[in-house]
């Protein structure tokens, strides 16, 4: 039964409705029609474009490849996020400047710093080389080498993610008990074991947290991608998100690339809850 | 010198159109918008001070600031303050330009009067564009506009498009070194022949490899032999265009040089094309560090720059070296796309031997501009197009390089007005001579305008990187863009994409 109350949600779900449900079906809608350059409009074909889909395989290498660059540079942004706010989360002299600091990645933009990179990697011109070259090294083939190329781009994401990590787990740091710490140090534990069986068990669930939304973020490489490297040397850092642009928005195949979007993220969803999942097993010992 | 080269360029406007506009430039003083001198012509500065679009909107899309997107936004504050009219311009970057002009196209919306883009993308805008009215086609600077720079403007016999830009592939080199005498001296060493100008691909690879990781011009930094377009989404199928079309543009064989238009069966996975991959590939080692991933900007840096002792591509690397503050300047040369002494023969599936040279001088895609169909102000969009390109204007652009305006008049062919620039009479010489020479080939290439140009070309521009990248070889990479171009024709349909290739082969062939 509708009372007057429940109009006051209109706006809301009006918005929702606007701004996620709309662009989903429609999305669902074109991927069922043959949208091209030369022939707009919602024609119905079928399932053709996920028959297309599942015989592309230029879209799951760079499944892939995006699984290979997700996996290290999580890894990295993990470790390297744990490590400084460790490293700030006790009282330091500077402490608020080095939090500040550590943050300045994360809030540059990322294609204006994609651009910086690129220049940095110049196998020419750019400073990398010119340093490598005072320890005679090099010259490093950055990004006209495929394995160069993908470690380019994996340094730039882990510059510029690693302080999100931080943020999060520093975050966690702050708000653990007290309590876990004290009765470590009255039976005299080291730092070493303190870490490995106060600290860390007690940050799992932020952990985990902060791994699932970087895997989020980091599926959708898109930008640091089309900037250095455009995808190439020949294929060896194409991700998805980048070659379903270039299918879109180059090609103009708009029925193809809402296919390939929803597949995507169909295959996103399964494999992050899995891996949630597991995170959760292992690291807090439950699946929920 | 200012008023002796004006007067030049006033003669040269009028001797070339052979046709004087009835109107001529006003006792007005227009100086004040940026130019020397109104010049004659039918849409000169006082012509269009004439008319008044007073209350009326112009809606412009045009590509970012500086190339064509400045010269537009400069004309069209010229415009609005000769004619009333208000003038909002849209400045989209090269990546999003297609969408934006095609997404309010197929949504049926009237967005933009005038727009501004690649002119191989004719062959998907065609049947959006309003054709140009016959008073602005028999115009003054129509007239002087090339015959191949008229052709890709036209589309089944109607012009669409407004010529404002004409490029061209063409070779560029460093003349103090191939007229250095250490240099040749170095180079009979190496391989036993006389330096020169590379007339094949051959010859280009082998000067490029000999001339790579020494400092031969003494400024303390290595050198290379050769700056290219190598990045894959980056204009590098254009650059392998160039590259491939000796090989593959028999000049006794018609019919088209991508498809064969009978059947509309791919050849890019012929031997003509393999053997200009291949040969792409092997020029890799001459590339400077980084090369493969060479977008056209580091190209115009690399050759303008002195980094590379040759290139070739759009204009901009050699117009870059002619810069006034190039330390290069007056010290390059351009000349023809080098050539190919075996050229395939598709009809016989043989090679055919020639002692001259083949050349197939690749007339690419440059900038052109058009109005909608849609447009509820045609008279004033083509008005507009007509002054933009009128002939102050254009002399005004050509001299500023990031402009991105380049000769597309016989008007524009005349070594003095580059001379006039503080070119050196040799390097003006070689370069109009070079670019005219081009309009007089029997044997052009022109770009694949046709319906999903964007998909063939990013097919192509793949393949051609993931040989480039050692994962296929070339025979591979060009059979798997075969198969993927047989998929898109079957996709868009043999019939509608033959109509349309049938404009690029006519061009080819010389049928008009």
């Amino acid at each position: 039964m509708l009372k007057p109350k429940h109009f006051f949600l209109l706006p809301a779900l009006i918005t929702l409705a606007a701004i996620i449900l709309f662009p989903l079906i429609f999305t669902v809608r074109v991927s069922f029609s043959s949208w091209d350059v030369f022939q707009a409009g919602l024609d119905f074909i079928g399932g053709r474009n996920y028959v297309r889909l599942f015989e592309d395989t230029r879209f799951w290498e760079s499944l892939l490849r995006l699984s290979g660059m997700s996996f290290i540079t999580v890894t990295l942004q993990y470790v390297l996020g744990f490590a400084l706010a460790l490293a700030v989360w006790k009282n330091i002299t500077g402490g608020r400047v080095f939090r500040v600091l550590f943050l300045v990645p994360m809030m540059t933009t990322p294609v204006v710093m994609s651009v910086i990179w690129r220049t940095v990697f110049h196998e020419s011109l750019g400073p990398a080389n010119d340093l490598l070259s005072m320890i005679g090294i090099g010259p490093v083939p950055w990004l006209s080498s495929a394995s160069g190329a993908f470690i380019s781009v994996v340094i730039v994401e882990v510059w510029q993610w690693t302080p999100f990590m931080f943020l999060l787990l520093l975050a966690g740091l702050v708000s653990l008990p007290r309590e876990p710490y004290l009765a470590a140090a009255i039976d005299g534990a080291s730092p070493t074991r303190t870490f490995w069986q106060v600290t860390f068990p007690l940050m799992a669930p932020i952990s985990i947290g902060a791994i699932i939304i970087r895997l989020i973020e980091a599926s959708k490489i898109m930008d640091t991608v089309y900037v250095m490297t455009s995808g190439g040397p020949g294929t060896a850092t194409e991700t998805p998100s980048y070659y379903i642009y270039i299918r879109g928005l180059r090609d103009f195949q708009v029925g193809y690339s809402a296919a390939l979007s929803l597949a995507y993220l169909v295959l996103m969803i399964i494999t992050l809850t899995i891996i949630a999942k597991l995170l959760m097993r292992f690291l807090v010992g439950k699946d929920d | 010198m200012k008023n002796k080269f004006i007067g030049s360029i006033s003669a040269i406007t009028i001797l070339a159109t052979g046709i004087l506009s009835p109107t001529f430039a006003s006792a007005d003083d227009y100086t004040k918008h940026g130019i020397d001198a109104d010049l004659p012509g039918t849409c000169n500065y006082a012509a269009i001070d004439a008319k008044d679009y007073s209350g009326k909107t112009l809606d412009i899309i045009t590509h970012a600031i500086p190339v064509i997107g400045e010269p537009t936004a400069l004309h069209a504050k010229q415009f609005a303050e000769l004619t009333g009219a208000e003038v909002d311009i849209v400045h989209v970057p090269f990546g999003d330009l297609f969408q934006r002009i095609m997404i309010p196209f197929q949504s049926g919306q009237n967005a933009y009067d005038v727009l501004f883009y690649a002119s191989l993308w004719i062959g998907d805008f065609n049947r959006f564009l309003a054709p140009v009215p016959e008073a602005y086609t028999s115009s003054s600077g129509m007239s002087d506009v090339t015959d191949s720079f008229k052709g890709v403007a036209t589309w089944n016999g109607q012009m669409i498009q407004y010529p404002m830009d004409g490029d061209r592939h063409y070779l560029k080199y460093r003349t103090d070194v191939f007229e250095n005498p250490e240099m040749q001296t170095l180079f009979k060493k190496a391989t036993g022949r006389d330096l020169s100008v590379p007339a094949t691909w051959e010859e280009y690879n082998e000067v490029a490899k000999i001339f790579s990781g020494f400092d031969w011009d003494g400024d303390g930094e290595e050198n290379f032999g050769s700056a290219e377009v190598a990045k894959r989404d980056d204009l590098m199928f254009s650059a392998f265009i160039s590259r491939a079309a000796p090989y593959a543009k028999h000049p006794d064989v018609g019919g088209g040089f991508f498809f064969d238009i009978e059947t509309m069966e791919p050849l890019i996975n012929t031997p003509g094309f393999v053997r200009g991959l291949e040969l792409f590939v092997e020029a890799q080692q001459s590339f400077p560090p980084g090369g493969t991933n060479f977008g056209l900007g580091d190209e115009i840096f690399s050759f303008g720059g002195g980094q590379t002792l040759m290139s070739y591509s759009w204009d901009d690397a050699f117009i870059q070296a002619q810069q006034e503050d190039s330390r290069i300047r007056n010290s390059v040369g351009a000349a023809p796309l080098p050539g190919a002494k075996e050229v395939w023969n598709r009809k016989t599936g043989q090679w055919d031997s020639f002692d001259e040279p083949n050349r197939a001088p690749y007339m690419t895609w440059g900038w052109s501009s058009a109005v909608s169909k849609a447009s509820k102000n045609q008279e004033m969009a083509f008005d507009f197009l007509c002054f933009f390109s009128n002939e102050a204007n254009t002399f005004h652009d050509l001299q500023i390089g990031r402009f991105g305006v380049n000769p597309y008049r016989d008007s524009h062919f005349d070594s003095a007005f580059w001379q006039g620039l503080g070119w050196d009479t040799d390097v003006a010489d070689s370069y109009v001579t070079t670019l005219s020479e081009m309009e007089l080939s029997a044997n052009r290439v022109y770009d694949l305008r046709v319906p999903g140009v964007g998909q063939f070309m990013s097919s192509m521009a793949n393949g051609v990187a993931e040989a480039m990248a050692g994962q296929k070889s070339a025979q591979e990479a060009l059979d798997g863009v075969a198969k993927e171009w047989s998929d898109i024709v079957d996709r868009i349909g043999a019939d509608r994409l033959r109509d349309a290739y049938a404009n690029v082969v006519r061009l080819e062939d010389n049928e008009g």
